[in-house]
């Protein structure tokens, strides 16, 4: 093979997948027990951050970017003008364990347009993923794309070897999909997903029972939906997202804020700016949903479908549920101290270990590392050092928007005002 | 005021801790052996390394402390923080001191200082099994430099064992000069004089394997094409990559 084709190859590829955004390497647990290369028993390691701030922990590839289908928000779509490019199963095994061994990253994402027809590509996906496994002796991280419409077969190879696998939704309902991506429909998205779930969830309970049965996408299955490219609220965003967590076990989603790629007038148009800060409030709010016992209805509701853009969905919450505070730190039960804007489960777990020694005071708190200044608003001590003052929901929101401007005014200033 | 003179490894602090106790010494200062002591009235007490006494300490600790709270006075060893052998011995006298575990006790300095510490040494911990960056020699040897901020070598040792089980690989520390090296059995720990010109992430063209700057070139190239100008945030980047890192980074060398 040309040196040189390689590496054009690897920018055109890895350019069409980098619009992609689930890259983080999920927990797994594949340990290094033969004597092998690679281990994902903890959890991924952010090898570098582009110059965008994300994390690259993975290659993310496409295996080809040649595609039969013509889904409007996506650059490799058929009609697009762009070069074109495909790697053979052997470059992108060599790519992947040569840069695991330079401890450049945690394993591979590889995703592909769709040439000939599914189970044509889902096949050399397989391929690749078995061909690491068996013939490399790795255990490093692989997470593949399953390709809608691919045999079941082959779901199930895919699973054997990779640690986690994808169907992608694409757009958050039905109507959005049809509308951008005639090729596709829904069920296609919906059918496999529910196979991997009851393959993993099989696979487990053989698990338990036989401890040498083979595992299955040890590090579950997760999925992608473009915002902004379409009408969707947050509320509806996030009730797909309820669903997919509550119905399909899955591990993530994500919300990747659409990059505007082209003059389809179906689409926001080029220059429109990505909407950063909502994808952001969106994964909060999923965050809050996944780890802090929060329900969705709780964030967003029919009555106010969309996430505040500028605060977050958590002290959004805390506003208009004043008659839940304030908490006192040293008695309140811990589901409560997580809900106080400021402070994250794991604060909350040194406020509960903390308190045992001694009854803590807001110093206490800053040395914790918790910005006191911003949850002060929602906190009592049992013996109050100062009395806190009757404060109306907007007054607690502007003293606090006040706190935050100060600190982050030149990150966030010039994105804010697109607003 | 005891000024305690030791040869600045580990075990030699623990017995130096062994013998305050067994010579009732009441105010001491630690000073590693090459540096010179500048309390002119100070009484002072050399400290010959002793296992026996530093495992006697060490038992003594283990008793008082869970697993973790014992690391965290070695990682405070590692982590080279101001003064670090007066806030290990200010928080392990107040263990001896107190009948129930302490460490977990923020409203105690000594305990808060050990966590500061503690926490530096992770991050750098973290860096460095993120950071590492091997490259091929011609014999097969996969070689990394490093300049971590805390002397984080041994807290690292056993993940790059566990991942790169199948492959020998030196990860060479040219602040403290010294690296550990791995021979497809186990881990050792070896002091070398790299030559001044290897301090870049620049392969040595004698030395490296013939395909070592293709694959370079492809991980820089690669690195640039995922970045989305459109969302361009240097100072988050730099943020989570300090510039001072970037030496012995492959990707942020440009292009050969
Ligand atoms: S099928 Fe996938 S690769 Fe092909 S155009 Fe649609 S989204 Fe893009």
């Amino acid at each position: 093979m040309s040196s040189n084709r390689v590496i054009e190859k690897l920018e055109i590829l890895a350019d069409a997948a980098k619009y992609d955004v689930s890259c983080a390497s999920g927990q797994s647990n594949r340990k290094n027990t033969n004597k092998g290369l690679g281990d994902s028993s903890g959890s991924g390691i952010c090898h570098a951050y582009t110059e965008d701030g994300r994390c690259v922990s993975l290659l993310k590839i496409l295996l080809t970017n040649y595609c039969i289908f013509d889904c409007a928000y996506c650059v490799s779509r058929k009609s697009n003008d762009i070069k074109r490019a495909a790697f053979t199963v052997e470059e992108v095994v060599d790519l992947t364990i040569n840069f695991y061994r330079r401890n450049y990253i945690e394993g591979l994402f590889l995703s592909s347009g769709i040439f000939h027809n599914a189970d044509y590509t889902m096949e050399r996906l397989v391929r690749i993923a078995k061909k690491l496994r068996l013939e490399q002796n790795f255990n490093g991280y692989i997470h593949l794309k399953a390709i809608p419409g691919a045999s079941e077969e082959l779901m199930k190879e895919a699973g054997l070897y990779a640690d986690r696998l994808s169907v992608n939704v694409e757009m958050p309902t039905a109507k959005s999909l049809k509308l951008l991506a005639p090729d596709k429909n829904h069920q296609d998205v919906i059918k496999p997903m529910k196979y991997l779930k009851n393959e993993i969830i099989g696979h487990k309970e053989e698990k338990k029972l036989n401890r040498k049965a083979p595992v299955f996408a040890p590090a579950g299955q997760s999925t992608q939906m473009v915002i902004g490219a379409t009408r969707e609220n947050d509320f509806e965003i996030l009730k797909v997202a309820d669903y997919f967590y509550q119905k399909m076990n899955l591990r993530r989603v994500y919300y990747s804020g659409y990059v505007p790629i082209s003059t389809d007038n179906r689409l926001p148009i080029i220059g429109t700016p990505v909407p950063i800060i909502r994808e952001n409030r969106l994964y909060q709010a999923d965050w809050l949903i996944r780890f802090y016992g929060f329900n969705v209805n709780e964030i967003v509701g029919d009555d106010q479908p969309h996430l505040d853009l500028d605060i977050d969905p958590k002290l959004g919450w805390a506003l208009r549920n004043l008659h839940q505070f304030p908490v006192d730190v040293n008695t309140a039960d811990i589901e409560m101290i997580q809900r106080v804007p400021g402070i994250g489960f794991l604060s909350a777990k040194k406020i509960v270990t903390a308190r045992r020694y001694k009854k803590l005071f807001p110093e206490d708190l800053q040395k914790l590392g918790i910005p006191y200044k911003r949850a002060r608003y929602f906190l009592a001590f049992s013996t109050p050092f100062s009395i806190q003052k009757d404060y109306t929901p907007i007054q607690i929101k502007q003293q606090i928007l006040k706190l935050q401007n100060s600190k982050y005014k030149n990150n966030f200033s010039g994105q804010l005002s697109l607003f | 005021m005891t000024t305690i003179i030791y040869d600045g490894t580990y075990q030699g602090w623990l017995t130096a801790v062994f013998e305050i106790y067994e010579f009732k010494l009441k105010e001491v200062e630690f000073v590693r052996n090459q540096s010179t002591t500048n309390s002119l009235f100070a009484t002072k007490h050399y400290v010959q390394s002793d296992e026996t006494k530093a495992n006697r300490v060490l038992k003594g600790l283990e008793k008082k402390l869970s697993k973790q709270g014992v690391t965290a006075i070695y990682k405070t060893f590692l982590s080279e923080v101001d003064q670090s052998d007066d806030v290990m011995w200010r928080f392990v006298k107040y263990v001896f001191d107190s009948t129930e575990n302490i460490e977990n006790d923020i409203g105690n300095s000594a305990v808060w200082d050990v966590k500061k510490a503690v926490k530096k040494v992770r991050r750098e911990t973290h860096r460095m099994k993120a950071f590492v960056r091997f490259q091929l020699t011609k014999d097969d040897l996969y070689y990394a430099i490093v300049e971590p901020d805390c002397d984080v070598l041994p807290l690292i040792m056993n993940h790059f064992k566990n991942r790169f089980a199948d492959q020998r690989w030196l990860i060479y520390d040219a602040k403290r000069k010294y690296g550990i090296y791995y021979d497809l059995e186990t881990v050792r720990i070896v002091e070398i004089n790299f030559q001044a010109n290897v301090n870049s992430s620049k392969p040595l063209m004698e030395i490296s394997d013939e395909r070592e700057e293709f694959y370079q070139t492809l991980w820089r190239r690669y690195f640039n094409s995922v970045n989305i100008k459109a969302r361009t945030n240097m100072k988050l980047h730099i943020q989570h990559m300090p510039k001072r890192y970037w030496k012995y980074l492959t990707e942020k060398y440009p292009d050969l």
